[in-house]
């Protein structure tokens, strides 16, 4: 068996009375990737946000259960939520650099976090460009605005945002709902490369992308964990009918 | 049913242009009295001559520098401090504070900002003057300070709210970029929301100056009002309002000093006008880029 990243059991999230999430209980390993599928309002969003909890500033929410990373619970009074999202990075579903320069955009989170050392900065910004796939495409225009690239190379920069502060997990909220097909192919590739350092998981609308990138897939259905297994077990022989009923897209 | 509704429309049209007409009325005055001044006084010796003194028997001399630059200085020293501590609390009420500290102290700028300008200069009477000439070993504390400290708090309150308006109509999606990089709630509204909202700050900070440097009571009251160029923030000043706070009541009516103190008015009009002018302008190519 692999080794457990993030440990979740019994979590519940509440908006107010509205029970989002009932009852999670699943693993997420080290170096695999999480494809997180279900339709619209399943809570599989919620669920992602909570793994680095983002759900912190939406007034009302609550959770009880646990959802542990590296034995830590996530939502422990002790839990330094600065310090969790160092090591939980997370890419948006709409690319959103800041109205920064491209270079600015990445150093960001290591000048938050305290670095000073500007060589250590340059050299990890280009470092973070290269991971993301970027760097070719914007060495010599680093301080041109990253509003000037494209937007399947602004969702490229984000990611090169989030890999610079060296996360161990990283969260994908469908990274390339917004992208054209050849970027689309382009964040997926980079996804295989990136599960060599880091977990990821990946919340998709597309049940081919879940098919192409994940290792292991989650089917959430209306605030429940329907069904979770690998991936290919899921896509070719489900245990749940409906999970089958899904994939087939005969809802969605 | 038509009849009624073409009637109010012209009602209100006739209010909307009423309101402009108002505008290039009180204008048209000023210049209209400003003129006959400018008879008798050169209008470069007004404008850059520091002595103000009409009622001389000797020579009466019409220059307005001294009331320019205590206007300036008085503007400036409430700006100093009105504008950080402003920007702060807009920032902390915008992202840092819980929505109960927020809904509890937003409607009470706004009380604060409905506070009469006449009962501030009463504070700076009995309370801010006792302090300052305690500080510093002076006579009294009706000084330049004193008028900064109070115009800089009568400017708190348009500063902080339309300065909170801009940060929070800054996009969401900033804001969880940034925390999601591991960014304190402070961090991401200083190094992110705030460039982003710049123009919104600055027009704020601008329509705020625009208040101080057109206030009268708060200066007449708490700032001495000798009609001298000030040398320091803690000489006696007398502005541009106040000179014609004090001198407009008792002057005889079609005299050179009548006229000359309509053109100082003319110059304070100039000056405002420039400032929402312009606050408006950066205003405008703020919402145009995030349109």
């Amino acid at each position: 068996m692999h080794q457990t990243k993030i440990e979740v059991r019994d979590f519940n999230f509440f908006y107010g009375d509205q029970r989002a999430l009932k009852d999670i209980e699943l693993d997420i390993y080290n170096n695999k990737v999480l494809g997180i599928i279900g339709p619209s309002g399943c809570g599989k969003s919620t669920f992602l946000r909570s793994i680095n909890r983002m759900n912190d500033t939406i007034a009302g929410a609550r959770v009880n259960g646990t959802m542990l990373i590296d034995g830590q619970n996530i939502f422990s009074e002790k839990m330094d939520v600065v310090e969790l999202r160092r090591k939980v990075g997370m890419v948006f579903q709409k690319s959103n650099p800041f109205p920064k320069s491209i270079f600015d955009n990445v150093a960001y989170g290591l000048r938050v976090n305290g670095r000073k050392d500007k060589a250590y900065i340059e050299h990890k910004v280009e470092e973070s460009l290269k991971d993301a796939a970027l760097w070719e495409e914007v060495e010599d225009r680093l301080s041109v605005s990253a509003f000037d690239l494209s937007g399947g190379q602004q969702q490229r920069l984000c990611i090169a945002r989030a890999l610079a502060i060296e996360p161990e997990v990283l969260l994908m909220d469908e990274p390339a709902s917004a992208l054209d097909p050849t970027a689309t192919a382009k964040v997926e590739e980079l996804i295989q490369e990136l599960k060599k350092k880091y977990t990821i998981v990946i919340v998709t609308h597309n049940m081919q992308q879940a098919a192409r990138i994940s290792d292991y897939t989650a089917f959430f259905m209306l605030g429940e964990l329907i069904e979770y297994n690998e991936t290919q077990k899921i896509f070719t022989n489900p245990e749940k009918k409906i999970t089958e009923e899904y994939i087939t897209g005969r809802f969605g | 049913m038509k009849i009624k509704e073409n009637l109010i429309h012209g009602l209100f049209m006739f209010n909307a242009l009423l309101v402009v007409l108002v505008l290039i009325g009180i204008f048209a005055l000023l210049v209209n009295t400003s003129i006959p001044a400018f008879r008798e006084i050169d209008i470069k010796e007004f404008l850059f001559k520091a002595a103000w003194n009409p009622t001389s028997y000797v020579k009466e001399t019409y220059g307005i520098g001294s009331m320019l630059v205590s206007s300036v200085m008085v503007t400036a020293g409430a700006l100093l401090f009105a504008v950080p501590i402003g920007i702060g609390t807009a920032a902390y009420l915008s992202d840092v504070a819980s929505p109960g500290v927020r809904e509890m102290v937003k409607p009470i700028i706004e009380i604060l900002a409905g506070i009469p300008s006449v009962v501030i200069g009463f504070l700076g009477i009995v309370f801010v003057g006792p302090i300052i000439s305690r500080t510093f070993g002076l006579p009294n504390g009706l000084n330049a300070v004193n008028g900064s400290i109070l115009l800089g708090v009568m400017a708190l309150p348009t500063i902080i709210s339309l300065s909170e308006d801009a940060l929070s109509s800054v996009s969401k999606t900033y804001s969880d970029a940034s925390l999601a990089l591991g960014a304190s709630r402070w961090q991401t509204v200083i190094r992110v929301k705030l460039p982003a909202a710049l123009s919104g700050v600055i027009a704020a900070c601008m329509l705020g100056m625009g208040r101080v440097i057109g206030e009268t009571m708060i200066v007449l009251m708490a700032t001495g009002c000798a009609p001298a160029m000030p040398k320091n923030f803690l000489d006696s000043v007398r502005t541009m309002t106040s000179t014609i706070a004090i001198e407009l009541g008792e002057v005889p009516y079609y005299t050179t000093h009548y006229y000359a103190l309509f053109a100082v008015g003319l110059v304070l009009f100039i000056i405002t006008f420039c400032i929402n002018m312009a606050s408006d302008m950066v205003l405008h190519k703020y919402q145009g880029k995030r349109g």
